[in-house]
Protein backbone atom coordinates (compact mmCIF):
# COMPACT_ATOMS: atom_id res chain seq x y z
CA UNK A 1 0.00 0.00 0.00
CA UNK A 2 2.91 1.81 0.77
CA UNK A 3 4.79 1.29 -2.05
CA UNK A 4 1.33 2.54 -4.08
CA UNK A 5 1.47 5.69 -2.37
CA UNK A 6 5.14 7.03 -3.14
CA UNK A 7 4.96 5.36 -6.98
CA UNK A 8 1.77 8.29 -7.21
CA UNK A 9 3.83 11.02 -5.98
CA UNK A 10 6.84 10.15 -8.20
CA UNK A 11 5.34 10.74 -12.25
CA UNK A 12 3.22 13.70 -11.16
CA UNK A 13 6.05 15.56 -9.99
CA UNK A 14 8.09 14.83 -13.28
CA UNK A 15 5.66 16.13 -15.28
CA UNK A 16 5.45 19.27 -14.46
CA UNK A 17 8.84 21.00 -15.69
CA UNK A 18 9.94 24.42 -15.18
CA UNK A 19 7.60 26.92 -16.04
CA UNK A 20 4.56 25.84 -17.89
CA UNK A 21 2.04 23.07 -17.14
CA UNK A 22 1.75 20.98 -19.93
CA UNK A 23 -1.25 18.91 -20.00
CA UNK A 24 -0.79 15.45 -18.35
CA UNK A 25 0.29 13.38 -21.70
CA UNK A 26 -0.10 9.46 -20.38
CA UNK A 27 1.49 8.10 -23.56
CA UNK A 28 4.81 10.02 -23.46
CA UNK A 29 5.15 9.82 -19.70
CA UNK A 30 4.95 5.71 -19.94
CA UNK A 31 7.22 5.49 -22.82
CA UNK A 32 9.66 7.79 -20.42
CA UNK A 33 9.90 5.77 -17.50
CA UNK A 34 10.26 2.73 -19.62
CA UNK A 35 13.38 3.42 -21.55
CA UNK A 36 16.67 3.66 -20.82
CA UNK A 37 18.24 7.66 -20.09
CA UNK A 38 21.36 9.49 -19.85
CA UNK A 39 20.08 11.00 -16.17
CA UNK A 40 18.34 8.98 -13.18
CA UNK A 41 15.74 11.62 -12.74
CA UNK A 42 14.40 11.31 -9.32
CA UNK A 43 11.58 13.81 -8.76
CA UNK A 44 10.78 17.47 -10.06
CA UNK A 45 10.23 19.65 -7.28
CA UNK A 46 8.65 22.74 -9.04
CA UNK A 47 10.98 23.98 -11.34
CA UNK A 48 13.98 21.74 -10.46
CA UNK A 49 14.60 18.66 -11.81
CA UNK A 50 16.66 16.23 -9.17
CA UNK A 51 18.35 13.71 -11.17
CA UNK A 52 21.52 12.05 -10.97
CA UNK A 53 23.20 12.78 -14.38
CA UNK A 54 25.31 9.70 -15.29
CA UNK A 55 28.66 9.41 -17.18
CA UNK A 56 28.15 9.82 -20.82
CA UNK A 57 31.30 7.95 -22.92
CA UNK A 58 31.31 8.24 -26.32
CA UNK A 59 33.67 6.49 -29.25
CA UNK A 60 33.92 9.02 -32.22
CA UNK A 61 35.75 8.26 -34.87
CA UNK A 62 38.45 5.63 -32.91
CA UNK A 63 38.45 8.70 -30.21
CA UNK A 64 36.96 8.06 -26.77
CA UNK A 65 35.15 11.47 -24.73
CA UNK A 66 33.94 11.32 -21.77
CA UNK A 67 31.78 14.05 -19.76
CA UNK A 68 28.82 14.04 -17.37
CA UNK A 69 25.72 14.18 -18.65
CA UNK A 70 24.97 17.24 -16.23
CA UNK A 71 26.14 19.41 -19.22
CA UNK A 72 23.79 18.69 -21.91
CA UNK A 73 20.90 20.26 -19.41
CA UNK A 74 18.33 17.99 -20.14
CA UNK A 75 18.97 18.57 -23.79
CA UNK A 76 18.61 22.51 -24.40
CA UNK A 77 22.32 23.09 -24.63
CA UNK A 78 24.92 21.23 -26.97
CA UNK A 79 28.23 20.61 -25.34
CA UNK A 80 31.53 19.90 -27.63
CA UNK A 81 29.70 19.18 -30.16
CA UNK A 82 26.40 16.51 -29.20
CA UNK A 83 23.72 17.16 -28.08
CA UNK A 84 21.19 14.98 -26.32
CA UNK A 85 18.32 15.25 -28.71
CA UNK A 86 14.86 15.72 -26.77
CA UNK A 87 11.87 15.22 -29.85
CA UNK A 88 12.16 13.58 -33.22
CA UNK A 89 13.37 10.24 -34.87
CA UNK A 90 16.56 10.66 -32.41
CA UNK A 91 14.80 11.10 -29.46
CA UNK A 92 17.33 10.25 -26.24
CA UNK A 93 20.22 9.48 -28.53
CA UNK A 94 23.19 11.77 -28.76
CA UNK A 95 24.41 13.15 -32.07
CA UNK A 96 26.61 15.15 -33.63
CA UNK A 97 25.28 18.85 -34.20
CA UNK A 98 27.48 21.56 -36.04
CA UNK A 99 29.17 24.69 -34.91
CA UNK A 100 25.98 26.46 -34.11
CA UNK A 101 24.91 23.84 -31.36
CA UNK A 102 21.41 23.42 -32.70
CA UNK A 103 21.55 21.86 -36.39
CA UNK A 104 22.18 18.37 -36.39
CA UNK A 105 25.19 17.25 -38.46
CA UNK A 106 23.05 15.27 -40.85
CA UNK A 107 26.93 13.90 -42.66
CA UNK A 108 28.49 12.69 -39.88
CA UNK A 109 27.27 9.05 -38.10
CA UNK A 110 26.12 8.77 -34.98
CA UNK A 111 29.16 8.69 -32.54
CA UNK A 112 29.13 4.97 -30.26
CA UNK A 113 27.50 5.12 -27.31
CA UNK A 114 29.09 3.17 -24.40
CA UNK A 115 27.36 5.73 -21.81
CA UNK A 116 27.02 4.35 -17.99
CA UNK A 117 22.81 5.18 -18.54
CA UNK A 118 20.44 4.59 -16.19
CA UNK A 119 19.94 0.52 -17.27
CA UNK A 120 23.51 0.00 -16.80
CA UNK A 121 23.74 1.23 -13.57
CA UNK A 122 21.06 -0.46 -12.68
CA UNK A 123 22.59 -3.69 -13.43
CA UNK A 124 25.35 -2.85 -11.66
CA UNK A 125 23.53 -2.08 -8.31
CA UNK A 126 21.73 -5.84 -8.92
CA UNK A 127 25.37 -7.38 -9.77
CA UNK A 128 26.40 -5.99 -6.59
CA UNK A 129 23.48 -7.09 -4.54
CA UNK A 130 23.82 -10.64 -5.62
CA UNK A 131 27.97 -10.77 -5.16
CA UNK A 132 27.02 -9.43 -1.46
CA UNK A 133 24.16 -11.99 -0.82
CA UNK A 134 26.15 -14.86 -2.56
CA UNK A 135 29.14 -14.43 -1.27
CA UNK A 136 28.15 -13.91 2.52
CA UNK A 137 25.90 -17.14 2.35
CA UNK A 138 28.59 -18.82 0.53
CA UNK A 139 31.65 -18.03 3.74
CA UNK A 140 28.22 -18.75 6.28
CA UNK A 141 28.25 -22.42 4.80
CA UNK A 142 31.94 -22.90 5.36
CA UNK A 143 32.22 -21.67 9.10
CA UNK A 144 28.99 -23.02 10.37
CA UNK A 145 28.18 -26.36 8.55
CA UNK A 146 24.36 -27.87 9.92
CA UNK A 147 21.56 -26.20 9.97
CA UNK A 148 21.01 -22.95 7.98
CA UNK A 149 19.91 -19.83 10.00
CA UNK A 150 19.09 -16.17 8.23
CA UNK A 151 19.95 -15.44 5.05
CA UNK A 152 20.88 -19.25 4.34
CA UNK A 153 17.75 -20.33 4.87
CA UNK A 154 16.26 -18.01 2.75
CA UNK A 155 17.98 -18.45 -0.26
CA UNK A 156 18.57 -22.07 0.15
CA UNK A 157 15.29 -23.45 -1.17
CA UNK A 158 15.54 -21.62 -4.12
CA UNK A 159 18.77 -22.71 -4.80
CA UNK A 160 17.79 -26.18 -4.44
CA UNK A 161 14.24 -25.64 -6.19
CA UNK A 162 17.22 -24.56 -9.04
CA UNK A 163 19.24 -27.70 -8.55
CA UNK A 164 16.42 -30.40 -8.17
CA UNK A 165 13.86 -29.04 -10.21
CA UNK A 166 15.61 -27.59 -13.09
CA UNK A 167 19.10 -28.52 -13.66
CA UNK A 168 18.52 -32.45 -12.61
CA UNK A 169 15.02 -33.35 -14.05
CA UNK A 170 16.16 -31.19 -17.55
CA UNK A 171 19.88 -32.21 -17.95
CA UNK A 172 20.63 -35.42 -16.22
CA UNK A 173 22.20 -36.72 -13.31
CA UNK A 174 25.29 -37.47 -14.93
CA UNK A 175 25.91 -33.76 -16.42
CA UNK A 176 24.34 -31.52 -15.07
CA UNK A 177 26.99 -29.92 -12.86
CA UNK A 178 28.46 -27.68 -15.11
CA UNK A 179 25.53 -25.99 -15.94
CA UNK A 180 24.72 -25.30 -12.75
CA UNK A 181 26.54 -21.95 -12.62
CA UNK A 182 25.02 -20.72 -15.51
CA UNK A 183 21.74 -21.37 -14.43
CA UNK A 184 22.07 -20.15 -11.17
CA UNK A 185 23.57 -17.12 -12.04
CA UNK A 186 20.54 -16.32 -14.48
CA UNK A 187 17.64 -17.31 -12.42
CA UNK A 188 19.09 -14.84 -10.04
CA UNK A 189 19.93 -12.26 -11.84
CA UNK A 190 16.62 -12.40 -13.37
CA UNK A 191 14.84 -12.50 -10.28
CA UNK A 192 16.41 -9.70 -8.56
CA UNK A 193 16.56 -7.43 -11.45
CA UNK A 194 12.95 -7.91 -12.13
CA UNK A 195 12.45 -7.38 -8.38
CA UNK A 196 14.15 -4.02 -8.49
CA UNK A 197 12.17 -2.60 -11.50
CA UNK A 198 8.91 -3.20 -8.91
CA UNK A 199 10.52 -0.59 -6.56
CA UNK A 200 9.39 2.59 -7.55
CA UNK A 201 12.38 4.50 -5.83
CA UNK A 202 16.12 4.91 -6.18
CA UNK A 203 17.97 2.28 -6.28
CA UNK A 204 15.21 0.46 -7.55
CA UNK A 205 12.82 1.28 -10.32
CA UNK A 206 14.79 0.99 -13.55
CA UNK A 207 13.55 -1.07 -16.24
CA UNK A 208 16.41 -3.31 -16.69
CA UNK A 209 14.77 -6.84 -18.40
CA UNK A 210 12.22 -4.73 -20.28
CA UNK A 211 15.27 -3.52 -22.45
CA UNK A 212 15.41 -5.60 -25.52
CA UNK A 213 19.11 -5.52 -25.37
CA UNK A 214 19.55 -7.24 -21.60
CA UNK A 215 17.25 -9.83 -22.61
CA UNK A 216 19.47 -10.43 -25.89
CA UNK A 217 22.59 -10.86 -24.26
CA UNK A 218 21.36 -13.42 -21.74
CA UNK A 219 19.49 -15.27 -24.99
CA UNK A 220 22.93 -15.44 -26.78
CA UNK A 221 24.61 -16.73 -23.71
CA UNK A 222 22.35 -19.14 -23.56
CA UNK A 223 22.89 -19.86 -27.47
CA UNK A 224 26.69 -19.80 -27.40
CA UNK A 225 26.21 -22.47 -24.65
CA UNK A 226 24.31 -24.48 -26.15
CA UNK A 227 26.13 -24.62 -29.36
CA UNK A 228 29.07 -25.00 -27.73
CA UNK A 229 28.23 -27.80 -26.05
CA UNK A 230 26.51 -29.69 -28.54
CA UNK A 231 27.53 -32.77 -28.89
CA UNK A 232 27.55 -34.92 -32.26
CA UNK A 233 24.19 -36.61 -30.94
CA UNK A 234 22.83 -32.92 -31.21
CA UNK A 235 23.99 -31.70 -34.72
CA UNK A 236 23.16 -35.27 -36.19
CA UNK A 237 19.68 -34.56 -35.06
CA UNK A 238 19.92 -31.18 -36.99
CA UNK A 239 21.52 -31.92 -39.97
CA UNK A 240 20.53 -35.50 -40.60
CA UNK A 241 17.88 -36.61 -38.10
CA UNK A 242 17.36 -40.34 -38.20
CA UNK A 243 13.90 -41.54 -38.90
CA UNK A 244 13.17 -39.13 -41.71
CA UNK A 245 12.19 -39.96 -45.20
CA UNK A 246 15.33 -39.20 -47.27
CA UNK A 247 13.01 -37.47 -49.71
CA UNK A 248 12.98 -34.38 -47.05
CA UNK A 249 16.38 -33.87 -46.80
CA UNK A 250 17.88 -34.82 -50.12
CA UNK A 251 16.68 -32.35 -53.76
CA UNK A 252 15.87 -29.89 -51.03
CA UNK A 253 16.91 -30.09 -47.61
CA UNK A 254 13.60 -28.98 -45.84
CA UNK A 255 14.24 -30.95 -42.49
CA UNK A 256 17.76 -29.38 -41.77
CA UNK A 257 16.10 -25.91 -43.07
CA UNK A 258 13.36 -26.13 -40.57
CA UNK A 259 16.01 -27.82 -37.80
CA UNK A 260 18.35 -24.55 -38.24
CA UNK A 261 15.70 -22.30 -38.00
CA UNK A 262 14.55 -23.83 -34.70
CA UNK A 263 17.87 -23.86 -33.47
CA UNK A 264 17.85 -19.87 -34.07
CA UNK A 265 14.26 -19.70 -32.91
CA UNK A 266 14.38 -20.89 -29.34
CA UNK A 267 16.85 -18.30 -28.01
CA UNK A 268 14.90 -15.64 -29.96
CA UNK A 269 11.67 -16.38 -28.39
CA UNK A 270 13.55 -16.35 -24.39
CA UNK A 271 14.51 -13.17 -25.56
CA UNK A 272 11.19 -11.86 -26.38
CA UNK A 273 9.41 -13.58 -23.65
CA UNK A 274 11.44 -12.16 -21.11
CA UNK A 275 11.20 -8.45 -22.69
CA UNK A 276 7.40 -8.37 -23.55
CA UNK A 277 6.47 -9.78 -20.00
CA UNK A 278 8.71 -6.81 -18.31
CA UNK A 279 8.05 -4.14 -20.24
CA UNK A 280 3.66 -4.90 -20.30
CA UNK A 281 4.03 -4.89 -16.42
CA UNK A 282 5.67 -1.64 -16.20
CA UNK A 283 3.21 0.02 -18.86
CA UNK A 284 0.75 -1.32 -16.75
CA UNK A 285 1.52 -0.22 -13.29
CA UNK A 286 2.17 3.21 -14.98
CA UNK A 287 -0.88 3.00 -16.68
CA UNK A 288 -2.97 2.39 -13.83
CA UNK A 289 -1.31 5.76 -11.98
CA UNK A 290 -1.64 7.97 -15.00
CA UNK A 291 -5.73 7.13 -14.93
CA UNK A 292 -5.49 9.34 -11.83
CA UNK A 293 -4.04 11.93 -13.22
CA UNK A 294 -5.80 11.66 -16.62
CA UNK A 295 -9.23 11.58 -14.28
CA UNK A 296 -7.98 14.56 -12.35
CA UNK A 297 -6.89 16.80 -15.35
CA UNK A 298 -10.80 16.39 -16.54
CA UNK A 299 -12.51 17.23 -13.27
CA UNK A 300 -10.76 18.09 -9.51
CA UNK A 301 -13.40 15.43 -8.13
CA UNK A 302 -11.88 13.05 -10.42
CA UNK A 303 -8.60 12.60 -8.28
CA UNK A 304 -11.07 10.21 -6.38
CA UNK A 305 -10.39 7.51 -9.25
CA UNK A 306 -7.41 7.31 -6.93
CA UNK A 307 -8.88 4.76 -4.69
CA UNK A 308 -9.75 2.59 -7.36
CA UNK A 309 -6.26 3.04 -9.22
CA UNK A 310 -4.65 2.30 -6.27
CA UNK A 311 -6.82 -1.15 -5.60
CA UNK A 312 -5.55 -2.25 -9.65
CA UNK A 313 -2.01 -1.01 -8.70
CA UNK A 314 -1.87 -3.35 -5.51
CA UNK A 315 -3.23 -6.45 -7.11
CA UNK A 316 -1.11 -6.02 -10.19
CA UNK A 317 1.95 -5.21 -8.06
CA UNK A 318 1.19 -8.15 -6.12
CA UNK A 319 0.47 -10.13 -9.69
CA UNK A 320 3.98 -8.44 -10.85
CA UNK A 321 5.59 -10.33 -8.00
CA UNK A 322 4.54 -13.74 -9.43
CA UNK A 323 5.30 -12.99 -13.12
CA UNK A 324 8.96 -11.78 -12.11
CA UNK A 325 9.63 -15.23 -10.01
CA UNK A 326 7.97 -16.66 -13.22
CA UNK A 327 9.54 -15.53 -15.57
CA UNK A 328 13.14 -16.22 -14.27
CA UNK A 329 12.01 -19.63 -13.63
CA UNK A 330 10.63 -20.44 -17.66
CA UNK A 331 13.84 -18.53 -18.86
CA UNK A 332 15.46 -20.89 -16.50
CA UNK A 333 14.00 -23.58 -17.25
CA UNK A 334 13.70 -23.66 -20.89
CA UNK A 335 17.32 -22.81 -20.84
CA UNK A 336 18.23 -25.95 -19.06
CA UNK A 337 16.08 -27.93 -21.28
CA UNK A 338 18.11 -26.74 -24.18
CA UNK A 339 21.24 -27.78 -22.55
CA UNK A 340 20.21 -31.11 -21.94
CA UNK A 341 18.86 -31.47 -25.42
CA UNK A 342 21.92 -30.53 -26.91
CA UNK A 343 24.10 -33.49 -24.42
CA UNK A 344 21.45 -36.13 -24.82
CA UNK A 345 23.27 -39.51 -25.30
CA UNK A 346 22.42 -41.48 -27.78
CA UNK A 347 19.24 -43.79 -28.06
CA UNK A 348 18.66 -47.15 -29.35
CA UNK A 349 16.93 -47.32 -32.51
CA UNK A 350 13.38 -47.29 -31.75
CA UNK A 351 12.01 -50.94 -32.02
CA UNK A 352 8.91 -52.03 -34.92
CA UNK A 353 5.83 -49.77 -34.35
CA UNK A 354 3.21 -51.26 -32.10
CA UNK A 355 -0.30 -50.01 -32.91
CA UNK B 1 -17.22 -8.40 -47.27
CA UNK B 2 -19.49 -5.32 -47.14
CA UNK B 3 -17.13 -4.70 -43.92
CA UNK B 4 -13.95 -4.62 -46.38
CA UNK B 5 -16.17 -2.16 -48.87
CA UNK B 6 -16.94 0.38 -46.26
CA UNK B 7 -12.86 0.55 -45.05
CA UNK B 8 -12.22 0.27 -48.76
CA UNK B 9 -13.75 3.48 -49.37
CA UNK B 10 -12.71 5.20 -46.48
CA UNK B 11 -9.35 4.29 -47.56
CA UNK B 12 -8.75 7.02 -50.37
CA UNK B 13 -10.14 9.26 -48.37
CA UNK B 14 -7.13 9.21 -45.83
CA UNK B 15 -3.90 11.12 -47.06
CA UNK B 16 -1.80 8.38 -45.35
CA UNK B 17 -2.37 5.14 -43.66
CA UNK B 18 -1.14 6.40 -40.38
CA UNK B 19 -4.52 6.43 -38.35
CA UNK B 20 -6.44 2.98 -40.00
CA UNK B 21 -2.67 1.44 -39.39
CA UNK B 22 -3.38 2.43 -35.36
CA UNK B 23 -6.39 0.91 -35.63
CA UNK B 24 -4.98 -2.40 -36.92
CA UNK B 25 -2.57 -2.55 -34.44
CA UNK B 26 -5.57 -2.39 -31.75
CA UNK B 27 -7.82 -5.12 -33.31
CA UNK B 28 -4.18 -7.33 -33.60
CA UNK B 29 -3.80 -6.96 -29.86
CA UNK B 30 -7.47 -7.83 -29.46
CA UNK B 31 -7.05 -10.92 -30.98
CA UNK B 32 -3.89 -11.89 -29.98
CA UNK B 33 -5.78 -11.64 -26.29
CA UNK B 34 -8.86 -13.55 -27.07
CA UNK B 35 -5.80 -16.15 -28.14
CA UNK B 36 -4.11 -16.11 -24.86
CA UNK B 37 -7.40 -16.61 -23.17
CA UNK B 38 -8.79 -19.45 -24.63
CA UNK B 39 -5.68 -21.05 -24.19
CA UNK B 40 -4.62 -20.42 -20.85
CA UNK B 41 -8.48 -20.65 -19.54
CA UNK B 42 -8.22 -24.51 -21.61
CA UNK B 43 -5.09 -25.11 -19.28
CA UNK B 44 -7.23 -23.99 -16.51
CA UNK B 45 -10.03 -26.28 -17.32
CA UNK B 46 -7.57 -29.36 -17.34
CA UNK B 47 -5.77 -28.41 -14.27
CA UNK B 48 -8.83 -27.78 -12.08
CA UNK B 49 -10.19 -31.29 -13.64
CA UNK B 50 -6.95 -33.22 -12.68
CA UNK B 51 -6.95 -31.43 -8.81
CA UNK B 52 -10.18 -33.39 -8.59
CA UNK B 53 -9.71 -36.66 -10.01
CA UNK B 54 -6.79 -36.68 -7.97
CA UNK B 55 -6.29 -34.56 -4.87
CA UNK B 56 -2.67 -35.36 -3.87
CA UNK B 57 -1.03 -34.78 -7.21
CA UNK B 58 -1.74 -31.19 -6.66
CA UNK B 59 1.85 -29.47 -6.04
CA UNK B 60 2.62 -31.21 -9.45
CA UNK B 61 -0.79 -30.18 -11.67
CA UNK B 62 -0.10 -26.52 -10.24
CA UNK B 63 3.72 -26.15 -11.42
CA UNK B 64 2.71 -27.18 -14.92
CA UNK B 65 -0.27 -24.98 -15.17
CA UNK B 66 1.96 -22.61 -14.14
CA UNK B 67 4.48 -23.36 -16.55
CA UNK B 68 2.53 -24.17 -19.46
CA UNK B 69 0.68 -20.79 -19.09
CA UNK B 70 3.80 -19.16 -19.02
CA UNK B 71 4.40 -20.64 -22.32
CA UNK B 72 0.93 -19.44 -23.56
CA UNK B 73 1.60 -15.87 -22.50
CA UNK B 74 4.93 -15.81 -24.10
CA UNK B 75 3.50 -16.31 -28.16
CA UNK B 76 0.63 -13.44 -26.95
CA UNK B 77 3.49 -11.31 -26.02
CA UNK B 78 4.51 -11.52 -29.44
CA UNK B 79 1.25 -9.96 -30.99
CA UNK B 80 1.36 -7.35 -28.41
CA UNK B 81 5.04 -6.84 -28.75
CA UNK B 82 4.36 -6.33 -33.04
CA UNK B 83 1.35 -3.96 -32.13
CA UNK B 84 3.30 -1.59 -29.93
CA UNK B 85 5.51 -1.85 -33.33
CA UNK B 86 3.28 -0.20 -35.32
CA UNK B 87 2.02 2.07 -32.86
CA UNK B 88 5.39 3.73 -31.49
CA UNK B 89 8.04 3.54 -34.38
Amino acid sequence: MFAGVTYANEPENSEKVAGEEKEFNAGEMIIDHIVDAHEWHIATLGHTHVAIPLPVILIDDGKIITFMSSRFHHGTEAYNGYRLMMEGKSKGRIVKVLDDGVTVDEAAGQPLDFSITKNVVSIFISVILLCLVFISIARRYKKHPGAPKGLQSMLEPLILFVRDDIARPAIGEKKYQKYMVFLLTVFFFIFFTNLLGLIPFMPGGANVTGNIAVTMVLALFTFVITSVSGNKNYWKHIINAPGVPWWLKFPLPLMPIVEIIGVITKPFVLMVRLFANMMAGHIIALGFISLIFIFSAMNPWGASISIVSIIFYIFMGLLELLVAFIQAYVFTLLSALYFGMATEEHHAPEGEHTH
Amino acid sequence: MSLLSVIMQAAPAVADYAPIAKMGAGIGAGIAVVGAGLGIGNIGKGAVESIARQPEAVGDIRSNMIVAAALIEGVAFFAIVVCLLILFV
